[in-house]
């Protein structure tokens, strides 16, 4: 590796906007994610944060703007870099009809995967799939398929991976065993992850830089310990509420007129 | 086996066999977890053959043009069940990834466009074989008529008629991206357009003239004259087949370039993460 990749951005969007029919989703988004980063996407409902990502995933096409993954633009050289990157998300799912292994096997094989029944077998053994491999993924539960989901997203031990809701509508105990695996991989691995959700534990607990955003643009960005005193709250369920009403807006503008006097 | 381009190129046009292979591996385990879908991809095309078979059965018993015409109907039947089978096989495959909501995570991963049309034209012919074998065995078993027996000319007819089930499935498919599923209808009635402008029944003569040029203007009424003249003349019309394959070509051609940009509409759009309706 060379020194300038070691130094450029795994993710890299510099002033991203995209505008639908029904207005504006995203509004001049910039942010640079290092390599073997966590960073957390916080925001309300039609924050712009799935339209994000899936602009870096390239199934979006920016209206202006650029964004960069592992130095190719997306989408015009996506074909460069979806090897070493991969997704999950909840809005997608996969082929009901089909065993579990039946689809772990067919992504590993579009991903170019080297030896997939050797790399199925570890991720079952993971992320506690093994009893399940033979079975349909439409038959699984909720928590079931969001491993199985997990399993696809890692088939080919992506260096990023993009996290919509990764523990949306999971009980809390599977939640948390889904956070644990995810420390895990990006410890082994050292993979940049960009995680989208509305669950502020878990971008607390997983996240070492918090992006919030409102009406498509950024809000705030910073560490969780940073933001946390920046809005002198304890948590950042109360940081992302004041933002989502507009508190930070207002203190912002306190301190300004009290620095002014 | 994989072709490779240019370091500077995008790598769009790359075609890997293993992700090709891959989906079509993904199709075949969904067909045959199903045995109401294996069952229904003969069940229609025997019902329409028996039911013309036993109808030219009757009619050539009455009339003694019809009688010198024997086998037209059932070989008419059997050449518009590859048409449309043909694009349905290609169409349902692709309706397969919007009904699972699969088709963020094949956008997602390295499959190429291209990659995805050769998996769902090899699929087309595998749903086609399965339904139309047996059904040209029950022709030979209740009327007599074999379809094998045509040879070369089946070959001809065969290419041709494919080519133009993938153009439109193409296109419909570059559709259904575009617009999700609140277009699936036009995936499955859209040949129909085709049945009575190419002529599968009758001969373009019996269109007014104005409407000929239109017949003429499409790939499957040169297959189903050329049909007619073996049939009932016994002549072997390549220079219709010719035809056929130029039109075949450009149509082919149309649909691509309409796949890509309605692709590149939905990436513009957003639709690739919302194909409900």
């Amino acid at each position: 590796m060379t020194a300038a990749a070691r130094i450029s951005p795994a993710i890299e969007a510099d002033r991203l906007v995209k505008i639908y029919k029904g207005g504006t989703a995203v509004d001049g988004v910039s942010f640079a994610l290092p390599a073997g980063s966590v960073t957390g996407l916080l925001g309300g409902n039609g924050a712009g944060k799935t339209t994000t990502i899936a602009m870096i995933m390239g199934l979006v096409m920016p209206t202006s703007g650029t964004v960069r993954v592992l130095g190719a633009e997306m989408p015009r050289q996506r074909y460069r870099v979806l090897e070493r990157m991969n997704f999950e998300s909840p809005y997608v799912e996969m082929p009901l009809r089909l065993t579990v292994r039946q689809n772990l096997t067919v992504f590993g094989k579009l991903y170019g995967v080297d030896g997939i029944d050797a790399q199925v077998a570890r991720l079952a053994g993971e992320l506690d799939l093994v009893a399940l491999l033979d079975r349909p993924t439409g038959k699984l539960s909720a928590g079931q398929k969001t491993r199985v989901a997990l399993a696809k997203a890692l088939i080919n031990s992506p260096e990023v991976l993009l996290l919509d809701e990764p523990t949306a509508s999971l009980d809390p105990d599977t939640a948390d065993w889904i956070r644990e695996r995810l420390e895990r991989y990006r410890a082994e691995r050292g993979a940049t992850i960009l995680l989208a959700s509305h669950n502020m534990a878990e971008v607390e607990r997983l996240c070492d830089r918090v992006i919030i955003m409102k009406r498509g643009r950024i809000e705030d960005d910073g560490t969780p310990a940073a933001l946390l005193a920046r809005y002198g709250r304890s948590n950042l369920e109360e940081v992302f509420l004041d933002v989502a009403r507009g508190r930070g807006e207002a203190a912002e503008a306190d301190a300004e007129r009290e620095a002014a006097q | 086996m994989s072709l490779r381009t240019g370091e500077g190129s995008t790598g769009e046009w790359e075609i890997s066999g293993r992700r090709i292979a891959a989906l079509v591996e993904r199709y075949w385990y969904l067909l045959r977890s199903s045995w109401p879908r294996l069952l229904d991809l003969v069940y229609w095309p025997a019902v329409q053959m028996l039911m013309w078979g036993f109808l030219q059965t009757y009619v050539s018993q009455t009339d003694g043009a019809l009688a010198r015409a024997g086998g037209t109907f059932i070989g008419a039947v059997l050449l518009w069940d590859i048409l449309f089978r043909g694009q349905l096989g290609f169409s349902i495959s692709f309706l397969e990834e919007m009904w699972s909501r699969n088709l963020a995570n094949l956008m997602m991963s390295p499959l190429r466009p291209i990659e995805f049309v050769i998996a769902l034209m090899i699929m087309s012919i595998v749903r086609l074989s399965i339904g139309l074998v047996p059904v040209t065995l029950l022709a030979i078993a209740f009327f007599g008529f074999n379809l094998w027996g045509l040879g070369l000319a089946l070959a001809a007819f065969f290419v041709n008629l494919m080519l133009t089930a993938w153009a439109v499935g193409i296109f419909v498919s570059g559709i259904l991206l575009r617009n999700g599923l609140g277009a699936e209808n036009l995936a499955w009635t859209i040949m129909f357009l085709m049945l009575p402008l190419a002529c599968v029944y009758y001969p373009v003569a019996v269109l007014p003239p104005w409407l000929q040029t239109i017949a003429w203007m499409l790939p499957p009424t040169y297959v189903f004259e050329g049909m007619r003249a073996l049939m009932i003349d016994h002549v072997f019309r390549a220079d219709l087949m010719a035809w056929a394959l130029g039109l075949n070509l450009v149509l082919f051609a149309g649909g691509t370039i309409g796949f890509l940009a309605l692709l590149k509409s939905a990436r513009r759009q957003g639709s690739l993460l919302q194909t409900g309706e």
